[in-house]
């Protein structure tokens, strides 16, 4: 017998269940799948997801500016950069590569990000009121490593796309594309550590500053 | 890991006396405690959810066998290798067979506990490959070839300086004590390391099953580079974490990272299923995941199976006061506190690890916290009656036991003894009317004074508060 079929067997015996593999209990365990059962969740409401998103992003180190279209995006990212004393060439989703960058003064390279890229744009395939968290989900024009590498990731968020809780946003997922994509990353702040004496520390291996620019 | 659970009497003395690691377990002392009960006000009903939360992972155990199933079809479904490996010696022998087929050599890990079960690092070593740890705790103990103490904050025994120290001689660069120096120095390190890696290994928060997928949670994005960067990703768990549904995951990981650090959320949750798809600029080519038996199964249908519960969130071993006081390593394996008590006995042996059932005061704090319900005393109390019946506790203290059940039994016999006991004593205390030492429990004395009873019995006093 394989391993894995000692290991089904010692399972289903150890659980008092007849022979060696799955059943008619797994017409069970199909069901409750099927059922798509939420849980409980915190009781605390609030009346405005975006407010509630933005509020949240914040304490989790993230900064949030908000703008009326996705027109005004471009300035918006020249403008944070520039505050902050950031390099003004970046690389980006090439989702986002028609957006007129080079008009706001920035230089953007559509492509996944190498090591050496200091500046990320991304969208987000939605995001979660309850804990200011982006979703990101990777694919063929909105690869991984953009939110990853660079010491700085700015988000861009349709204001429309903002959902309550995660389960809204696993929701959303599967109406929208089935099954999930390689990898779907929720992303709430500025990569930390806290691995010496518990001291919080923000920048570990992913970026130093996630920027948030909602818009519409 | 090398298994030092048998002398755990020995090891917890030596940490008792090592001043550095006193003092570095003072500093841990509430900080967790805090932020936990800190973000727990945010989750209004609590109760409810945690009750949600430990059936949602009491569904899972009691169709494991299901679950298991159709997680492996729909990971198949999607490209991912399942492989399935019965001991910790076969994690090892599977990952390295993985290995060689691809040439690896080089290989980057995020933390994972079950691959400390099995030794992985050293295996990996043998077979003529590096595999370089990730996580900042875990590179730190890497670097001083240490095992974890904690099972989120690993390197929780070690102090700012003796970092500093490590890396300064590790490194060969000028010794620095600031923590976000460090721990920038430590991703310039590191950050070649992942670009450069043939293999990826992590390990894995919770299974899918109806996705097939493996979520890890963390919060340095190390978990994220080691499952992006190198063309092949090897994730390995228990079989004991797999969750139906989506909206199962959603429901526990809102007490997971409040339980473990106090977040509302970490940084990254991750959930991969297979490898790059087709156009995709990024991504592993080959995703494997490694199913971890390994002594889980054997818990199944006893009383012991609600330990399976455990998401690993570290709170019972942050709120112990025996933890807090001798931290992890004395506990001699993997996983320490009062879920190690109840685990490293079960997975390596309860002959091997017979002290640790009893390094508890079963003050109940760990239960209280616990975000999955486990009734982690009433556990402990289950190994403590089985080494007794297995007659594995020492003859002195089976005969204490056994005279005093005989002496129990027989209720002049007790009323005798009592009273003689208490005389005796209510004299040996003195005029202070406390007992410095007490003949053959000096282990107790040692630390406290014991009050000197009054000199009469509870059952003379009652008679006479009665008449
Ligand atoms: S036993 Fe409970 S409190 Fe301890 S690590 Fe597991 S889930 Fe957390």
């Amino acid at each position: 017998m394989s391993a894995r079929d000692n290991i089904l067997a010692r399972v289903r015996k150890g659980l008092g269940l007849p022979g060696n593999i799955p059943g008619a209990e797994s017409d069970k365990a199909r069901a409750y799948m099927a059922q798509q059962a939420r849980g409980p969740r915190p009781t605390y409401g609030w009346s405005d997801n975006v407010a509630r998103f933005c509020e949240r992003s914040e304490k989790l180190g993230s900064t949030v500016d908000r703008v009326a279209s996705l027109a005004e995006v471009p300035q918006a990212v020249a403008r944070y950069l520039q505050s902050k004393g950031l390099p003004t060439s970046a690389v980006a989703w090439p989702a986002l590569q028609d957006m007129p960058w080079s008009a706001a003064g920035l230089e953007v390279q559509a492509r996944a990000a190498r090591g050496s890229d200091l500046v990320g744009i991304t969208g987000a395939f939605c995001a979660v009121a309850e804990t200011g968290t982006l979703m990101l989900l990777s694919g063929e024009d909105t690869p991984a490593t953009v939110s990853l590498l660079p010491e700085t990731h700015i988000a861009l968020v349709d204001v429309t796309r903002i959902v309550p809780g995660m389960e809204e946003a696993w929701a959303l997922m599967k109406a929208e594309r089935g099954a999930p994509p390689r990898a779907v990353n929720f992303v709430s702040g500025p990569s930390r550590t806290a691995d010496i004496e518990q001291t919080i520390v923000i920048g570990a291996h992913g970026p130093y500053r996630v920027h948030v620019v909602c818009y519409g | 890991m090398l298994l030092t659970s048998s002398s755990f009497k020995r090891n917890v003395r030596r940490k008792l006396e090592d001043p550095s690691l006193q003092r570095n377990m003072k500093r841990f002392g509430g900080r967790f405690v805090e932020a936990r009960a800190a973000v727990m006000t945010e989750v209004d009903n609590l109760e409810e959810i945690r009750v949600a939360a430990a059936a949602i992972r009491d569904r899972s155990l009691a169709n494991l066998d299901s679950y298991l199933v159709e997680f492996e079809a729909q990971a198949q479904a999607r490209g991912t290798q399942v492989h399935w490996a019965e001991t910790a010696q076969d994690v090892n022998r599977i990952l390295i067979e993985i290995a060689r087929a691809n040439g690896v050599r080089k290989i980057v890990k995020s933390k994972s506990m079950v691959s400390e079960e099995s030794g992985l690092n050293d295996a990996v070593a043998a077979a003529g490959m590096e595999a370089i740890e990730t996580d900042l705790g875990e590179y730190i103990l890497q670097l001083a070839e240490e095992p974890p103490s904690h099972i989120i904050a690993p390197a929780i025994h070690k102090s700012v300086e003796e970092v500093a120290e490590l890396f300064s001689e590790k490194h060969h660069t000028p010794r620095q004590t600031d923590i976000p120096a460090l721990c920038r120095e430590a991703r310039e390190q590191l950050r070649p390391h992942f670009l450069s890696a043939d293999m990826g290994i992590s390990g894995g928060n919770f299974l899918i099953a109806e996705t097939g997928s493996v979520v890890i949670v963390t919060n340095e994005g190390n978990g994220r580079m080691v499952t992006t960067l190198p063309r092949i990703h090897v994730a390995i768990t228990g079989i004991e974490k797999v969750l139906p549904t989506l909206n199962d995951f959603s429901t526990v990981v809102r007490l997971l990272t409040r339980s473990a650090t106090g977040q509302s959320i970490t940084n990254y949750v991750s959930m991969l299923t297979g490898p790059r798809r087709e156009g995709d600029p990024d991504g592993p080519e080959q995703s494997h995941i490694i199913l971890v038996d390994s002594g889980r199964s054997r818990l199944l249908g006893t009383e012991l199976q609600q330990a399976l519960r455990c998401i690993r969130c570290g709170a019972c071993m942050n709120h112990c006061p025996v933890y807090q006081n001798i931290g992890g390593h004395a506990y001699g394996w993997v996983y320490p506190g009062p879920i190690g008590a109840v685990l490293t006995p079960s997975y390596v042996g309860l002959e091997n690890a017979l002290d640790l059932p009893q390094a508890s005061t079963l003050c109940g704090a760990c239960q209280v916290v616990c975000p999955v319900k486990i009734p982690l005393p009433e556990l402990m109390r289950v190994l403590r009656e089985k080494s007794f019946s297995q007659g594995l506790r020492p003859w002195h203290e089976r005969w204490s036991i056994m005279l005093w059940r005989t002496a129990a039994s027989h209720p002049r016999l007790y009323a005798g003894l009592t009273r003689l006991a208490a005389r005796l004593l209510r004299r040996l205390g003195g005029k202070d009317r406390l007992l410095h030492r007490l003949p053959g429990l000096d282990g107790w004395t040692e630390g406290r004074d014991m009050p000197a009873p009054s000199g009469q019995t509870f059952r003379e006093l009652y008679r006479k508060r009665k008449a």
